[in-house]
């Protein structure tokens, strides 16, 4: 019975606790604080008097959120841990008490009930240490909460817009900010995309979601714009005010491939880059090459804003040519990636083939005699163009006849006609605007967004920020892989991504697909 | 046979009394209910004295006796010892003992032939209480705790002690006592057992807290249903009603 202490080396006796009654019902048990079986302590003290034990919580339908007041919506799961911290803590007085555990008791759903069972403990009677459980009923309320309301009342509500308009006419750009839009995935919180005649209109409904859209927007191409507010509603009493905001946002009028005559003051700015300009990239800023010297200059946007020149000649002016004889390149530079070659060439317009024209042309490493090209056709042309005819009038040896831009695959089209592309494209859900009289022409729309199909084939750096889509109607046909070395350009396998369908027959393709 | 009663609507007895084979002190109360209710149990068996120790009425605490003697502390009045010294019959000793321990009855517990005594007591005081009593005396804790007077109750027969004494604590005691020890309480759960009650040989008192449990334990220790040749249903019927509506 005894035993020796190993830490202090004194002699310590085994205790064993013996047993009293319990001093309401005789029931042996070790002794407490409160020397009373717990059922007869339970019997006498309730620690769970004057704790709540039904309340009301508001769920709004809709969204599935939970109010907790005064304003605060909480979205949880029927019988989450997130629910459960919620009823929790709409309880009051639990402090009073130690919370030891909770769980939820079934009910049905559509009881609209929630039952929780709480296990607390609580200290009574000198010292004895007391545990209960008891359950706590919380009866649902439906109530839809403010944003739910709102949009009940008048689904086209938004807060913020942002109008985004470039004064060009045509929509290439639109076309490849559509599908950048989609890659990132930047207008995923738009309520409502509306397509307008020089730009498309995005709804917003929270003023952040629009401002994180143009700084987006600020990053991909080069955008001035403004904010403005209207006062909607106003509330005295606590003085809210209610705004909606709108961004006018305007791209910049210079697009690629177009032939730009730039300001006497501008031109100095950049190191007297020759008037004649053409701008060959846009991202969030312009690159414009000299086509006599090869040198580039990139403007951003707010030095272009600074000035604000216009193009000339745009891609809607480009004419074709046919290439006699090109010389061997006198001088070759390499800017952003693109390799150019200065040569001469001599060439003729398509429409008066007799008339021939010797001139300059960055193209030289990919013109052959016998190619087609484009060009912008200065000889013949009837410019428009302050700037143009202040430097016609300036310079001794007049403007150069033509400026060859890139290389036409006219030819090599003609045999893939009517054959589907090897990729398709996803569009944005856009509504078209019908109340102003449309001027839009579908057929004029399908011509565009032909060429700009056509303009991704051709340039790889363009596909870089896109993403494509296999066709799945497009067989591979063994003769156009066969024909001569140089076949019209399309967009290698490689870069193309696998529609993601989620429907159960086709899972078996879907295999098939996922692997490539 | 145990009785339940109250002090002035106070359920510690043991505070208020003192009761051994050869007499029984009692507060002075503001109504004679208290006085009456000894009085009937015990009215011409032993003496039943009305006193008060220095001046207060906590009598039951502060002095220590059996039926050989009664201890005093030092706080006793002159007057007080005389009354005693009066009232009691003349084989009991009285005896102030000057102890820095004042409260005898918190310290000591005693039958007619052993004593259980505080820890911390003086030498002298140990014999005078050993000379006085004619008891031996052991000094002794229970339960840890070593105001052996409050939380023990002891008669020639049995004895209650804290609840929380461990069985090894018990049997040690029990052989020390020579008499059958149970822990228990009284009072409806109350640990300080001498406090809440009064006993002796043939009959104790109990606060009316006390449940019925608790009561018959107290009889059945203290062997209090042999002592009375009552009638057997007079007790049966007392230890089974628990309270008075």
């Amino acid at each position: 019975m005894s035993v020796m202490d190993q830490d202090s080396g004194m002699f310590k006796v085994q205790q064993t606790i013996g047993s009293v009654l319990c001093c309401k019902c005789g029931v042996p048990m070790p002794p407490n604080a409160a020397n009373m079986c717990v059922n007869c302590l339970r019997s006498e003290v309730d620690i769970t008097e004057g704790l709540q034990k039904s309340i009301q919580i508001f769920y709004c339908p809709e969204c599935g959120c939970y109010l907790q007041p005064p304003k605060t919506w909480i979205k949880a799961q029927w019988e989450s841990k997130e629910l459960l911290t919620f009823c929790i803590k709409r309880l009051k007085n639990l402090n009073k008490v130690k919370l030891k555990n909770a769980e939820f008791v079934w009910t049905e759903p559509h009881s609209k009930r929630i039952k929780v069972k709480i296990t607390v403990q609580a200290e009574v009677l000198n010292g004895a240490v007391l545990e209960q459980s008891y359950p706590v009923e919380y009866t649902v309320r439906d109530n839809l909460c403010e944003s739910c309301s709102r949009f009940q009342a008048n689904p086209d509500q938004w807060v913020a817009s942002v109008q985004l308009r470039q004064h060009v006419s045509h929509r290439r750009t639109f076309f490849y900010l559509e599908q950048l839009i989609l890659k990132h995935d930047a207008a995923s919180r738009a309520i409502r995309i509306q397509q307008v005649d020089q730009g498309i209109d995005f709804f917003f409904g929270n003023k952040s979601h629009a401002n994180s859209f143009v700084e987006f927007l600020r990053k991909v191409v080069p955008i001035e714009y403004r904010q403005d507010q209207q006062l909607v509603s106003h509330d005295v009493k606590s003085s809210l005010y209610n705004y909606k905001y709108t961004y006018s946002v305007k791209i910049c009028p210079v697009c690629r491939e177009d032939l730009i005559c730039l300001p006497s003051k501008v031109a100095s700015g950049l190191g007297n880059l020759g008037p004649l300009v053409v701008c060959t990239k846009v991202s969030d800023s312009i690159t414009l090459l000299d086509p006599r010297t090869l040198r580039c200059a990139f403007l951003d946007a707010r030095q272009y804003w600074r000035s604000g020149f216009r193009s000339a000649l745009t891609s809607r002016q480009l004419v074709k040519y046919f290439v006699f004889d090109v010389e061997p390149p006198v001088g070759e530079a390499t800017v952003g990636g693109q390799k150019y070659a200065l040569s001469y060439v001599q060439i003729a317009r398509e429409s008066d083939i007799g008339k021939m024209f010797y001139v300059q042309t960055y193209l030289g490493h990919i013109l052959k005699p016998g190619d087609q090209a484009l060009g912008y056709d200065i000889y013949g042309a009837n410019v428009n163009d302050d700037e143009m005819e202040k430097y016609r009038l300036s310079v001794r040896n007049g403007l150069p006849e033509a400026i060859l831009i890139k290389k036409c695959y006219d030819e090599q089209r003609e045999k893939k006609k009517g054959k589907p592309r090897r990729f398709t494209t996803k569009k944005l859900p856009m509504e078209m605007d019908e109340s102003r009289g449309s001027r839009v022409d579908p057929e004029k729309m399908e011509n565009e967004y032909e060429e700009f199909l056509r303009d991704l084939e051709e340039n790889p750096e363009l596909r870089f920020n896109i993403s494509l889509y296999k066709n799945k109607d497009y067989q591979d046909s063994e003769t156009a892989s066969m024909t001569d070395g140089e076949g019209a350009p399309s967009v290698p396998i490689e870069e193309l991504l696998a529609e993601l369908e989620l429907s159960e027959e086709e899972d078996d393709d879907n295999e098939e697909d996922m692997d490539e | 046979m145990a009785t339940r009663l109250q002090f002035e609507n106070n359920c510690e007895v043991g505070v208020f009394s003192k009761l051994t084979n050869a007499y029984c002190l009692v507060a002075i109360g503001g109504s004679e209910n208290f006085y009456s209710a000894f009085e009937s149990e015990l009215a011409d068996v032993i003496p039943i004295v009305k006193t008060s120790l220095g001046g207060t009425r906590i009598i039951g605490r502060l002095c220590a006796g059996n039926k050989n003697g009664l201890l005093v502390p030092h706080t006793t009045t002159d007057q007080e010892l005389q009354h005693l010294r009066n009232s009691l019959p003349d084989s009991v000793v009285v005896q102030r003992i000057e102890e820095r321990l004042s409260a005898l009855g918190n310290c000591i517990a005693c039958n007619d032939h052993v004593a259980l005594a505080h820890t911390d007591l003086d030498k002298e005081t140990e014999e005078i209480i050993a000379d006085v009593l004619g008891v031996e005396v052991f000094r002794q804790t229970i339960a840890g705790n070593i105001l052996v007077g409050s939380y023990c109750a002891l008669s020639n027969r049995g004895g209650i002690v804290h609840p929380h004494t461990s069985v090894e604590d018990l049997d040690e005691l029990s052989t020390l006592l020579q008499v059958p020890l149970v822990a228990g309480t009284v009072n409806r759960g109350s640990e300080v057992i001498a406090a809440g009650m009064t006993v002796n040989d043939w009959t104790a008192f109990c606060g009316s807290d006390t449940t019925a449990t608790e009561l018959s334990v107290i009889d059945s220790i203290f062997k209090l249903r042999e002592a009375q040749p009552s009638s057997i249903v007079d007790e049966m019927r007392k230890s089974l009603i628990d309270t008075y509506v």
